[in-house]
């Protein structure tokens, strides 16, 4: 591996300033809303802004990182987009996390908003990145061409020079800043002027990355970390259920631990205010029962074994019309009515939580008159955590300061637009009248988690005389996520849930006739997405579907796939690859290799799975999981295989073990005793192949979490002959399906 | 007020003899590199040494590493040279980062113990950890690495 050299990592603001007083680019870097971005960015210290280069005369060179860090390596594939275009000298690079200000550095691939999530950190920002480094680049050469006065055309780049080879002269950027101009209007990038991909020292070079050495030490920091002057400590007895409110509250034996300042009403729950964690702590332990609540809210009396049988009742119910279309092609109802043979199955998924190590948390230093916030939290949105605490505290955003960390961990969680960890500690600092971090234990994570929802999937499949799969349809009944999520976005989107439904579309397969439609249900429990999103659920069904129509055919279900990818070359070449990793042919003893393919927002992904089932305890184990991903131009490739056997640990964990379930409304489950992750002993053999093409650069982080659940599931039934309809596949569910 | 040996210092701190040495190694000694990850040690995000031997920090009470020595990630090298962590750079193992100084600590526990672990004896060490990024297939070749150029 080629290993380069590791860049410091600027997250103060001390190297952004060094940057400032160097060259600097407040301009109009190529996006006509950004025109007036340095002196429209607030500027919480008093000090000028720059949206996203500048280069010191010292030769340093700081690069904004528009997304947040939680794992997935965005802090520095991001800037390393940048960099690659500008010709920068990798090791002179500081990197600074950026402010929270949607319009300057909002994904434009991701709404135009400041939030991490969807795995389009990438993919949103490559051409504007791109461009914005070469815009850079194109003003030193140009400011170099009339010092030296040489034609433009003689001047080339290395890394973080500008060449003159006709006289052998060279200049480092940081020398060029002494005398540059920059131009009111910044330079014209044609496309064809950025760099060939043959071209790249950084793209498709494995850097380090820039905070790794901090996460072996203990210097990494993430919000919960965060200590301020003359802070206290907070705790949250919340309602159990999203819309609840305390009534009765018996303070006295809280009030009575040790190191207790003060127990607070919220609006959702009762607050400790201690000296130390463990009191706050101990005194929530205290309230537990010693608050009454308010059934106010939609989800009290909601169970969810009731109701997932009532989901599937209607997704069976075919005089029950689907009431929001999600994906339509061709006619699949008159398809099906022709059809010769026809195909149908159910099956069911359950709730899942996001389980990230680092639980909820956040520090707040609220003015004593309320009127200005400074607050720390990890966060995959930060605009939404500022407008959240602005909105808490009833006061202009403009008064509140976001100091956003690492995180530890994110997959959706810190992503919902209500981000409550962040009001829990603007309220609480604001009763205290001094700075408070509140933090959730891992039962809080766990009681008061917002869940990927629970769906039911009815399917048919419509064949032709000639066995050609014609007509595919599915309805789905589930939780919507999107109105929890994030209503501002829900609003204009027309009641089409994404989170939910993305996947029901088979855009690579060849079936022409499709139709999926939404039945969605608002049972009150708090939904958000989770890393896969709607895939897991709907590719785990749609691909299992497709192994049971290609065992009703009788053709291999890898052959059978490859049919259904005649349209896409790059489909059909991720699948050959895994099936060649497999040894797909040939036959095991007491094992049996199951395959699936997901297009996952154009990256395309294709997995096999051995397992071993014991039918005494009806444990799966998986031996072995094959997985081939094209990504397009992979922007860091050790990372990629990195994300993708992370996201394949994290797949088997929702596919095997991992569930929530409600009752009355309320979390049934409470620690890792019981809401079991997949844990080292637990794991495959994870052998994952990236097959680098010249594409645009598609998304990474979470699109391999749905490949693993399909693929298990169908190795179970060529192994057993039994087909599983639910997932989690969990040793109860399975031993009850072998009988 | 009392005194806990850790990372080769004497420190004073306050809190009652029942507090999980967690907190006060967190909060108020400011040793944020161990983590809270669960509170009931099952995920080994605060795993610590006592007297070499690996501890969970969230299940010991400070009362009872009085006249013990504590090591904490901080105190584990002064300058990321211990072997575990050199090896957890070269596999690129940390994705979010948050449990790896748990990790690193029970990695370097079981090292020093049994210097060429086998395959089985690591998945027992470790499987007492929970890394939600799923780096487990790094830490294992890490740990492997470790054993091979420690």
């Amino acid at each position: 591996m080629n290993q380069m050299a590791c860049p410091k990592t600027g997250f103060s603001r001390r190297g952004f300033m060094i940057g400032i007083a160097g060259l600097t680019f407040a301009v109009a870097v190529g996006r006509e809303r950004f025109g007036h971005a340095a002196t429209e960015a607030p500027d919480v210290s008093g000090m000028p802004f720059n949206p996203w280069v500048s280069i010191a005369a010292n030769g340093e060179i700081s690069i904004i990182a528009p997304a947040t860090e939680m794992g997935q390596g965005s802090l520095t594939s991001l800037p390393l987009i940048l960099a690659e275009e500008l010709d920068a000298d990798w090791s002179k690079v500081i990197i600074v996390p950026a402010p929270a200000i949607d319009k300057i550095y909002g994904n434009p691939g991701f709404g135009g908003v400041m939030h991490t999530a969807s795995s389009a950190a990438v993919t949103g920002f490559f051409t504007v990145l791109r461009t914005f480094g070469a815009q850079v680049r194109a003003v030193l050469l140009d400011n170099v061409a009339q010092r030296w006065n040489v034609p433009l055309a003689e001047l080339a780049t290395e890394p973080s020079v500008v060449v003159h080879a006709k006289s052998g002269r060279r200049i480092g950027y940081g020398e060029i800043v002494t005398f540059a101009e920059i131009p009111a209007v910044a330079p014209e990038i044609k496309p064809e002027a950025l760099k060939k991909t043959s071209e790249f020292r950084l793209i498709g070079h494995d850097v380090m990355r820039v905070e790794l050495p901090t996460k072996v030490n203990g210097s990494a920091t993430y919000a919960i970390d965060v200590q301020v002057p003359g802070m206290i400590y907070g705790a949250v007895l919340r309602s159990p259920v999203e819309g609840g409110a305390p009534d009765k509250i018996d303070d006295d034996a809280a009030k009575a631990v040790d190191g207790v300042i003060d127990v607070v009403r919220l609006p959702y729950g009762v607050g400790v205010l201690a000296q130390t964690p463990w009191a706050a702590f101990d005194a929530k332990s205290a309230l537990e029962s010693a608050v009454t609540w308010q059934r106010s809210g939609k989800a009290w009396g909601f169970d969810s074994e009731n109701g997932i049988d009532a989901f599937a009742a209607d997704a069976r119910n075919l005089d029950m019309p689907t009431t929001v279309g999600w994906f339509k092609q061709g006619d699949a109802a008159a398809a099906l009515a022709k059809a010769t043979t026809l195909i149908e199955a159910e099956y069911r998924c359950r709730y899942a939580y996001h389980a990230q190590m680092e639980p909820l948390n956040a520090v707040a230093a609220v003015s004593p008159a309320g009127d200005s916030a400074e607050v720390w939290c990890g966060t995959q949105y930060p605009t939404a955590a500022l407008a959240a605490a602005a909105r808490a505290l009833n006061i202009a955003a403009e008064r509140v300061k976001i100091n956003h960390t690492l995180l530890g961990g994110g997959f959706g969680r810190r992503g919902d637009y209500d981000q409550e960890f962040v009001v829990d500690a603007v309220l609480m600092s604001k009763s205290a009248q001094r700075p408070v971090k509140v933090m959730w234990t891992r039962e809080d994570d766990v009681h008061n988690g917002h869940f990927r929802p629970i769906t039911a999937h009815y399917l048919r499949a419509g064949l032709d005389a000639s066995g050609k799969l014609i007509a595919y349809h599915q309805r789905v009944v589930g939780d919507r996520v999107l109105p929890f999520e994030d209503p501002p976005r829900f609003h204009g989107n027309t009641d089409r849930d994404y989170l939910l439904m993305n996947g029901v579309e088979l855009k690579s397969y060849d079936i022409p006739n499709q139709y999926g439609g939404q039945i969605p249900r608002d049972t009150g429990v708090r939904t958000c997405p989770l890393r896969g999103i709607g895939f897991t659920a709907n590719k785990f069904v749609v691909e299992a579907f497709i192994d049971e129509v290609a065992l009703k055919r009788e053709v291999d279900p890898a052959q059978f796939r490859m049919q259904l990818l005649k349209y896409s070359p790059r489909g059909q070449r991720v699948l050959q690859r895994v099936a060649e990793m497999a040894d797909w042919s040939r036959k095991r003893d007491n094992t049996a290799l199951g395959c699936a393919f997901i297009d996952y927002n154009d990256t395309l992904i294709s997995g096999v799975a051995e397992v071993s089932v014991d039918h005494s305890t009806g444990q799966i184990k998986v031996q072995n999981f094959w997985c081939v991903v094209d990504c397009g131009i992979a922007v860091q490739p050790d990372n990629v295989v990195a994300q993708f056997e992370g996201g394949i640990v994290y797949g088997l964990g929702l596919a095997l073990t991992e569930e929530i379930s409600i009752r009355d409304g309320a979390v049934q489950q409470n620690n890792f005793y019981d809401y079991r992750v997949m844990r080292m002993n637990d794991l495959p053999e994870i052998h994952v192949e990236v097959i680098p093409t010249d594409n645009h650069p598609t998304g990474v982080g979470q699109m391999p979490v749905p490949i693993v659940a399909p693929a298990v599931n169908n190795a179970v039934a060529r192994l057993t002959g039994v087909r599983l309809r639910e997932s989690p596949m969990t040793q109860e569910r399975v031993k009850k399906a072998l009988g | 007020m009392a005194t806990l040996k850790i990372n080769g210092e004497d420190r004073t701190y306050e809190a009652p003899d029942d507090t999980p040495l967690l907190w006060v190694i967190r909060e108020e000694l400011k040793l944020t590199g161990t983590k809270f990850g669960c509170g009931v040690g099952l995920c080994g995000a605060c795993v610590v040494h006592v007297d070499g031997k690996r501890a969970f920090s969230c299940q010991t009470q400070v009362s009872n590493v009085a006249g013990k020595e504590v090591t904490t990630i901080e105190g584990l090298s002064p300058d990321s040279s211990h072997p575990v962590q050199k090896a957890w750079l070269a596999e690129r193992v940390p994705q979010c980062g948050y449990c790896q100084s748990g990790q690193i600590m029970s990695a370097a526990d079981l090292l020093k113990r049994n210097p060429h672990p086998t395959r089985a004896e690591i998945l027992a060490q470790m499987s007492g950890h929970i890394c939600r990024c799923g780096t487990y297939p790094r830490i294992l070749r890490a740990i492997e690495r470790a054993a091979r150029e420690a």
